[in-house]
């Protein structure tokens, strides 16, 4: 890549991440290309969980000793970060869980339970990842209700055609999309999404997963109902991730795991429950992963949200074209916004074989249907190799990738 | 690690042993591996005593899960099924001969697995992979 106008020192941010320092064998450095799976860690987040249990641990809202104070003060402290990460308009619409996955069974099973029946619609779409499909199946079959599946047009968008017509022609209660997505790396208009199925009537949760990490995201100018994503492809800890709701809704849905610190008073005749964000928040908490999570948003918001998205633009786009420069290699997804994901087959290997040759050379990628095989059945693939980038990834990183990708294909000739 | 792709892997991987159905049959079960959504389908043809004349499979998948059917399936021909049923885990990973990382194993356990649940059912090859465990 000739002279790229990266908007910070990758090599200094590089630096900040402890595990990018290794040699996957000796004389190999390591690539990490498989962020949309999981990100790594820099050493500001690790340290502060180390020094939390070190210096300050105890339950959070229960203790007036000093130490249960500072727990809850840091813990209650991450609440805000994150609440000024996502523009939310309160603290008490933040509401920390293990992550994607748990944040839309939280939704499909408060909301949905007390909402959905037959009759209803609930629509999502064909590139879901299985979080977003199978908790609304579960319920379905429960409670009744149809599930439908916007279908993609053939450059990897959404059908936005078939979107408008099914929210006139059916009664849809509620839309559920993925912002980015995993495989194709398509960006959904979710704004323009969110006011169309407003105009329905129908209310709109946006799974945030893989886009929270990578790009600004402001839940008020999307106007979504619901946002769920994951601290740990965003320089956070395994462990905690965020639902945020619009704070009405909240307020009346019914809560969903019953406990301690969920409630406001429990008599043997029945309980009464506590207020936002805690009636969702029943037992004690993953205390040092939100405080990670906390600590994580600083980093990110340090170098800036836009930076990290034109940083990791640029990277893309050059992957993206050094792929197609390979002879056998077909990358899916040609949308015009587009993530940090190029998900790709190698004619004549199967994408097992084509990970397990790229770690040979010190190169980690992921391989098989990610989460989303409805969506590689309508692709007619049984798996695909993927490669994924964030914030510390180099144009020399890409270029390993396509070196080591030659060297396969010989291997395999 | 290419270690993976010596040459008896590539050379059953791009040469399959017994590939394509047998029809009729006396042994049928298709199976798939839920992490990575490989595919094998095996079929087998006994003679009067029980003992495997014939094996004919199809899958889609990786070199492994691939090269490991086409080498099961050639020490098949000639075993009782009642033997075949008894083999373990360790019988199929000597037939490839060199370590596996975790993931990969149960790419090459595909084979045996379809072998297993197709004669007795899914709970006894859990029975099988928890004992190898252990
Ligand atoms: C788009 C999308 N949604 C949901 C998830 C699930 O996230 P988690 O496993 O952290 O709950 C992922 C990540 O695997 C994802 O990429």
């Amino acid at each position: 890549m000739t002279d790229p106008i990266f908007p910070y020192d990758i090599a200094t941010v590089r630096a900040d991440f402890p595990v990018l320092h290794q040699e996957h064998h000796p004389g190999t450095p390591l690539v990490f290309l498989d962020n949309a799976a999981s990100s790594q860690k820099p050493a500001a987040v690790i340290d502060a969980m180390s020094t939390y249990y070190r210096q300050s641990h105890a339950n959070v809202h229960r203790g007036i000793h000093k130490l249960s104070e500072e727990a809850t003060a840091a813990y209650e402290g991450a609440r805000k970060k994150v609440q000024r990460f996502i523009h939310a308009a309160s603290p008490r619409e933040i509401i920390f869980t293990r992550g994607t996955t748990e944040s839309i069974n939280l939704v499909a099973q408060t909301w949905g339970r007390a909402t959905l029946g037959p009759g209803d619609v609930v629509l999502a779409t064909v590139m879901e990842h299985h979080a977003n499909i199978v908790p609304w199946q579960m319920l379905a079959q429960e409670k009744g209700f149809s599930l439908q599946y916007v279908p993609l047009l053939p450059d990897g968008t959404l059908n936005l055609e078939v979107y408008r017509r099914w929210l006139h022609e059916l009664p849809v209660k509620l839309v559920t999309v993925m912002h980015g997505s995993n495989v194709l790396g398509t960006v959904n208009p979710v704004a323009h999404m969110a006011r169309l199925a407003h105009e329905a009537g129908a209310l709109i949760l946006v799974d945030g997963a893989q886009s929270v990490p990578h790009m600004p995201v402001d839940v008020q100018a999307l106007d979504c109902d619901f946002l769920a994503f994951s601290g740990h492809k965003m320089a956070a800890p395994t462990g905690v991730g965020v639902l945020y709701g619009k704070r009405a809704l909240l307020e009346a849905m019914p809560p969903w795991m019953g406990g301690g610190d969920m409630i406001s008073r429990v008599t043997l005749a029945g309980s009464t429950w506590n207020e936002l964000p805690y009636k969702f928040e029943a037992g004690t908490p993953a205390i040092a992963e939100v405080i990670g999570l906390g600590v994580a948003v600083d980093y990110l918001s340090a170098l800036g949200m836009e930076n990290i998205h034109r940083q990791e633009q640029l990277i893309t786009r050059y992957a993206l074209e050094r792929l197609s420069e390979i002879p056998g290699v077909t990358v899916y997804g040609q949308a015009e916004q587009r993530g940090a994901v190029a998900a790709f087959t190698v004619d004549g290997i199967h994408a097992h074989d084509v990970a397990q040759m790229l770690d040979a050379d010190g190169i980690a990628v992921r391989a098989g249907h990610h989460c989303a095989m409805p969506l590689h059945d309508l692709l007619s693939l049984p798996a695909t190799a993927r490669a994924s980038f964030y914030l510390y990834n180099t144009p020399a990183e890409v270029d390993a990738l396509v070196t080591a990708l030659y060297r396969a294909k010989q291997a395999f000739a | 690690m290419y270690d993976m792709y010596r040459e008896n892997i590539l050379d059953h991987a791009k040469h399959m042993r017994n590939h394509g159905l047998l029809d009729p049959n006396d042994f049928d079960h298709e199976e798939h591996n839920p992490l990575c959504g490989d595919t094998l389908h095996l079929t087998l043809r006994l003679d009067a005593d029980g003992i495997i004349r014939e094996v004919g499979w199809e899958g889609s998948g990786c070199a492994i899960s691939q090269a490991s059917a086409s080498m099961l399936g050639e020490r098949l021909i000639g075993m009782s099924l009642a033997d075949a049923k008894a083999l373990n885990r360790q019988y199929v990973l000597d037939l490839i001969g060199f370590p596996l990382t975790m993931n990969r194993v149960k790419c090459a356990l595909l084979s045996l697995k379809t072998l297993v649940v197709g004669a007795y059912g899914h709970e006894h090859w859990i029975t099988i992979e928890d004992r190898d465990e252990a």
